[in-house]
Formats: structure tokens, sequence, C-alpha cells
């Protein structure tokens, strides 16, 4: 048990969330591999097997497509189900059954039957991982429809994102930024209060510049906004949280002080989200716009293996420069 | 020294069980269940499956239907798996089952609506919490899993009966990942779901004896824990028997079961597949011989339970009853486009209203002009 009041991680206000959930809704179950006695690869459960049981909080046998599978006939029949990937670079195997069913059942059955259903998974990279450790690969859910994808930033995004997550009626994909797991403390109270999905966050505000991140990322994004206001420039950053439905007119309104923003994520470029974000940009403001919307992203490569992360991630040097970019042009507009 | 070979492990038994044999004598005496009033029941249902498929058949021939997977020639397993389950047991269906889904309950005019491309048809309003029809091969094993383990929480949790999942596939999706790591799950969980295989011998083009180097499909239930037995599919009271069996063993706490159902299946694939590419009329003549209807008709005829005259009277029933359910069905008024957002979540996301708006006024202006 966590005091209220006392600082938590990421990782802890994940595992603060989900024993709220079990403790206030009897429907809820976890499972996942290696969630129980040994409380998860990162301890994201660690604890909540003893506390709940093993009825309600299970190890599965080892098959990724059989964990997704399941929480779709449990979750047709009223039950909760939280189910966890190790990793999100192991999540393929579900595919069939996250994108043909979870994201369907409602739908084919024309409301008859539904899939509230959590599956979370560790995601992005930064934690010298072996390879298929790594992976950012949001776009490839963000693209499905009857799919939520939420990102939580911060320790208290975490707590109160998941636990509106879990109490969505429909399924989420919740891919916790495994980098900044324990990258932070901040005293997130164990008050069971969800944060709203399908909004928006503004982490700073600002009247020069908007930048656009979410998981990881945002750290990043905050120190180049942070080295930016040394220069006199001040950057609004926002994370949208949730990828899917993507909450443009929080966007917007930052753009009409703004007039530019460039969109930072780990992901690969091509088909990212800072392509849809760029594309919805332009078409609902396109008049707003002094600059090109910048992206600072992945490489359009494999992930590197560990020795190489760093080089693929979109530092504070990498986003400075997109920033810059976006201000060249928007000055040149002004004058 | 003695060294350690490898071994392929062939030291086990499936055993085989059958009422009926090819010719609808019985083998053996028929267990109470298969009282003279449920043989007919059966024996209509069978018939009706058979009907029902023959006009969708029929109708997607004439541009009426979409693309349909008739069960012609294994209307005796469909019949028999549906007639065990009980209503509040939850039935996990692949596509091929007509029989069953007329004994859970699911209306003919639904079976139409569905493959005529209206998703209302997958809304049973009769069978409210069984899956809907399955398309992606042996994917609802792993759900009639999880939906085993929410029967087995709520018996655990609330004290109530434990009540059963039943999930059905061809043969094909035995050869799938996900059809071992459902039986491999349900071993390790004691889940009380009970895995049907429609054994028809072809999945589409592609014979049995090209799907795995197994010599049955039921062994494969060795590998995950759990018992299985093989039964003349065509048998319905053979079927009935496994299936029942089966389930009560699984109400009862003991676990899943594989049952392999060998069938023939008479017709192609579906609408849109042409069966005489891959395979012989020889070899189809001989299926028929021992196909299910005929087997039953000659049973209950030979036990004085049946008569041309019955038949007749059958014949009218049925045929009311299909006329019935096409006027139903054609008679339902079509869903409004905007349908298509209406179901995607519990609540239409923000995000999307801007889409939606523009279906309804294409619409609109589509009705106008």
């Amino acid at each position: 048990m966590v005091e209220e009041n006392s600082a938590i991680t990421l990782v802890e206000a994940v595992n603060q969330a989900l024993a709220y959930a079990l403790a206030n809704d009897p429907q809820v179950v976890l499972f996942g591999q290696d969630i129980g006695a040994n409380g998860g690869v990162f301890r994201a459960t660690d604890g909540l097997q003893q506390r709940f049981g093993p009825e309600r909080v299970l190890d599965t046998p080892l098959a990724e497509n059989m964990i997704a599978g399941i929480a779709v006939g449990m979750a047709s029949q009223g039950l909760r189900p939280i189910a966890e990937f190790q990793f999100m670079g192991f999540i393929y195997p579900a595919l069939d059954h996250i994108l043909s069913h979870a994201a369907r059942m409602r739908n084919r059955t024309r409301g008859r039957l539904s899939c509230p259903i959590v599956y979370r998974a560790p995601y992005g990279s930064g934690i010298h991982a072996p390879e298929h450790h790594s992976e950012s690969t949001e776009a490839i859910f963000a693209h499905v429809p009857g799919l939520r994808v939420v990102v939580p930033s911060s320790p208290a995004r975490a707590y109160g994102l998941l636990l509106a997550a879990i109490r969505d009626p429909d399924p989420v994909l919740f891919l916790e930024p495994k980098r900044i797991y324990r990258a932070a403390k901040q005293p997130v109270p164990d008050d069971g209060e969800a944060l709203p999905l399908d909004r928006a966050f503004v982490l700073r505000e600002g009247r020069d510049l908007t930048l656009i991140a979410w998981g990881a990322s945002v750290k990043e994004t905050l120190a180049a906004a942070e080295q930016l206001s040394t220069e006199g420039i001040e950057a609004e950053v926002i994370d949208p949280a949730t990828l899917k439905p993507l909450d443009i007119h929080s966007i917007i309104d930052s753009l009409e002080k703004t007039h530019c923003c460039v969109v930072v994520h780990e992901a690969a470029r091509f088909g990212g989200l800072g392509a849809e974000i760029a594309a919805q940009i332009q078409e609902y403001a396109f008049d707003l716009l002094e600059a090109p919307v910048q992206r600072v992203t992945g490489y359009d490569t494999v992930m590197p293996y560990y020795q190489l992360e760093n080089v693929y991630l979109p530092g504070v040097e990498r986003i400075l420069a997109g920033a810059r970019a976006a201000l060249g042009y928007s000055r040149e507009g002004r004058q | 020294m003695h060294k350690p070979r490898l071994q392929l492990q062939a030291s086990f038994d499936i055993a085989w069980l059958q009422y009926l044999d090819k010719q609808g004598r019985a083998t053996q005496p028929l267990p109470e269940f298969a009282s003279p009033d449920w043989l007919a029941h059966c024996y209509r249902q069978m018939q009706l499956a058979r009907l029902v498929d023959d006009r969708a058949v029929k109708l997607q021939r004439t541009g009426r239907l979409g693309t349909y997977p008739s069960s012609l020639g294994q209307e005796a397993i469909g019949v028999a798996v549906g007639n065990a389950l009980m209503k509040e047991d939850v039935y996990c269906p692949y596509y091929r089952e007509t029989g069953a889904f007329l004994e859970r309950g699911v209306l003919i005019e639904e079976i139409l609506a569905n493959w005529g491309g209206d998703e209302r048809g997958q809304n049973f309003q009769h069978a409210p919490h069984d899956l809907p029809i399955c398309i992606p091969i042996a994917t609802q094993a792993l759900h009639a899993a999880g939906v085993a383990f929410a029967l087995q929480y709520r018996h655990r949790q609330q004290g109530t009966p434990l009540q059963v999942a039943v999930t059905s596939s061809g043969e094909g999706a035995t050869s799938k990942g996900d059809f071992y790591e459902a039986m491999n799950l349900a071993g390790v969980w004691k889940l009380p779901v009970v895995f049907v295989v429609n054994n028809n011998q072809w999945a589409i083009s592609v014979p049995r004896t090209a799907q795995t180097a197994t010599q049955t499909i039921a062994q494969k239930a060795i590998a995950a824990g759990i018992p299985a037995l093989q039964v003349d599919g065509n048998d319905v009271v053979a079927v009935a028997w496994a299936v029942r069996d089966a389930m009560a063993r699984a109400r009862n706490g003991e676990g899943p079961a594989l049952i392999e159902a060998i069938s023939y299946r008479l017709c192609d694939h579906t609408t849109a597949d042409d069966a005489s590419r891959y395979r012989s009329e020889e070899e189809l003549e001989q299926a028929r011989q021992w196909e299910p209807i005929r087997r039953l008709d000659a049973y209950l005829r030979s036990e004085g339970l049946w008569s041309d005259a019955k038949q007749q009277d059958l014949d009218r029933e049925l045929a009311q009853v299909m006329e019935a359910a096409l006027d139903n069905w054609e008679s339902r008024p079509p869903e409004p486009a905007t349908a298509i957002f209406d179901h995607l979540h519990a609540h239409l996301p923000e995000g999307l209203y801007e889409q939606y708006d523009q279906l309804r006024d294409e619409q609109t202006a589509g009705v106008r002009g």
C-alpha cells in the first residue's frame, strides 16, 4: 500500500491504479506472463496476486495471442479483463484478437456484446534491452477503428488514465513508457479519480511555438521547452495522451496562439502519428499556420539494438532543431 | 550403453463412438435421452437446417444473398451440439453451424441477415450471450476459453451453478496455434469448455491428409493433457452423447474435453467455391451414402417412428417456417447508413462527430438527389 501524498513513480502509479480497480470492481481480473508471484518483469503488478489472490491475478501460459484472445471471451461475458504483454515488441502475435475481435465485437453484434478490455504493454526504447524490447508501434493500433490507444507520461496521468481505461466500456491499448517508469516521482492520491480519455493535456503554456509529444518523449520535449525559454521563446507543450481518438481541438487551440508546431515521437516517421497530426492540422487550421508542421521522430529504420538507441531517439537537440526550423519559417512570415 | 533415441510416441488409444451405423442400424442400445420425441426433434431440426442451407444457396445464386457456407451433410453435428447446451451455457461457433444456430434459438432471418451483409444478423435475440459467428479460423477456440474462465469465475465468486462454453471448428482449424493454445490453457486452468471439431475432411481444397501427420484430430488433446473422443459425426445420437458427456464432466468441475466428430462436407466450402476442382464425384457419391439425415430416416422407419405421411406433414410445416422467415427478413427496413458509427464504441468519440455528420449529410443529399 502506498501512503497518500508520498511521491511515487509511474510504474508504482500503474500498480496503484490496478490495485484500486481490483479492490473496487469484482469483475476486474489481471493476467499475463510472470505477473503473479514475480509481480511482472517491471514490477507493475507487484504484490497484487498476494493481495487479491490467484483467482483474480493470474499467470498465464506463454502465448501472447492466447492472452489477447481469452480477454475477448472474458469481456464478452461481463468481466473486465486487464491483460499484460511483457513488451510491446511481443504483441504482434496478438494482433488478430485485438484488431479482428476486441475492436470489432460491439459493432459486429450491433451492441449485443462488447469488449471492455485493457491491453497493457511496456513500450518504447531507452532501457538498453535486447532486440524486440524497444518498439514504439502505436500507429499500427491507432489506425484500427474501435480501439483506443492511450499513453501516459507522468505518474498522475498513468493512474488517472489507467483507471479511465479500465472503466471504459470498450477496448483500450494502454502503452506504458518504460524509459520513464522510474524517471520521476510525484504524489498521486489513491482516490480512484480517473482522468478523461480523448482529451489532450497542456503540460506547459507558451505563446511562440507548440510542441506535441507523448510518452517518454515528453521528458525531452519539456527539456527543450525550458532551453527555448532561456532564449526568450515560450513553447506550449501538449501531450495528447489518448492518441486515438485524437483531441485535435486542443492542438488547434494552441495553434491559434503559436501558429507553428513540432510533433515529436520515438516511432518511425513514415505513417507515424506525426503524419496524422500534421494532416489534421492542415485540414482544420491551414490558415493559422506560419510554418510547415515539423516532425522530430525516430528514423525509418529498424529500431536499433541498444548501442545505437540514443542515436535513434529524438533527443533535446533534435527537438530544438525542429523548433528552430518551425520558428524560422514563422518569423519570416511575420516580417 | 543404451542411447536414447528420438521416438514417435504412438502408444495411445482414441475411443470411437457410434450408435447408428451407416445404414441406420443401431449398433448398441440407444442412450436414455434418445427418446422417440427427442429423435423426432433432431430429425426435424436437421431437415430444417438442410432446408435453410438449400434456400440460402439459392438466394445467393440469384443475387439476393452474399457468400454463404452451407452445412450440407453435417447437420447431425450442429443439431446435436446445439441441443446439448443449456440456455445459460455459451456457444462459441465457427461459421458452418446452421443446425446449432437453430437449436440455440438463432432466428433464420438472423442467419439470412448476417450472410446478407447486415450486422444485425449477429444480434441474436434469443441467444444473447453466445458469441457471434466467427470467420477468422480457430480464434473462437480462444474466445471460448475466455468465456469458460468467466463462467468458472462467476461460479466461484457467486456460487452459481457452473456453466459450460462449447466451441466448434473445422479440422483445418486444428492446424492453428489458437486451437492448441486454447486447449493448452483450458487444460492447465481446468476450464469448463468443450471443443468440438467438425472433421468434414476438407478445409476448402486441402484434404485432411494434407492438414496434419497425426492419425486423428482427437489425439491433439493428449498434448494439452485433456481427454478426447472420436465420434461418428453423421450419427446424431453419438455426437449428442459425446457432447453431453463432455459437458456434464465440465459442469462437474472436471475440466475441458475435445470431441472429434467425423463427417463429410457434401457441399462446396461456400457459394464462392467449386469443389469439383479438387475432389472427385466418386468420392462425393460415396460420402452421400452415409450422410446423417438418410441414416436417421432409416433408423426411425425401422423403429416404426416415421412414415411418408409424417414426412409430408413435416415438409409442409418446414416450408411454412422458411417462408415466414424469408418474409421477416425481406420486410425488415434497412439500417440507416450512420449505423456504421453507432456501435463502434459505446459512445461516439467527439473526434468522429465530423465523419458521422459527413455521412449523414451525404445520405440526406443522396435521398434528395
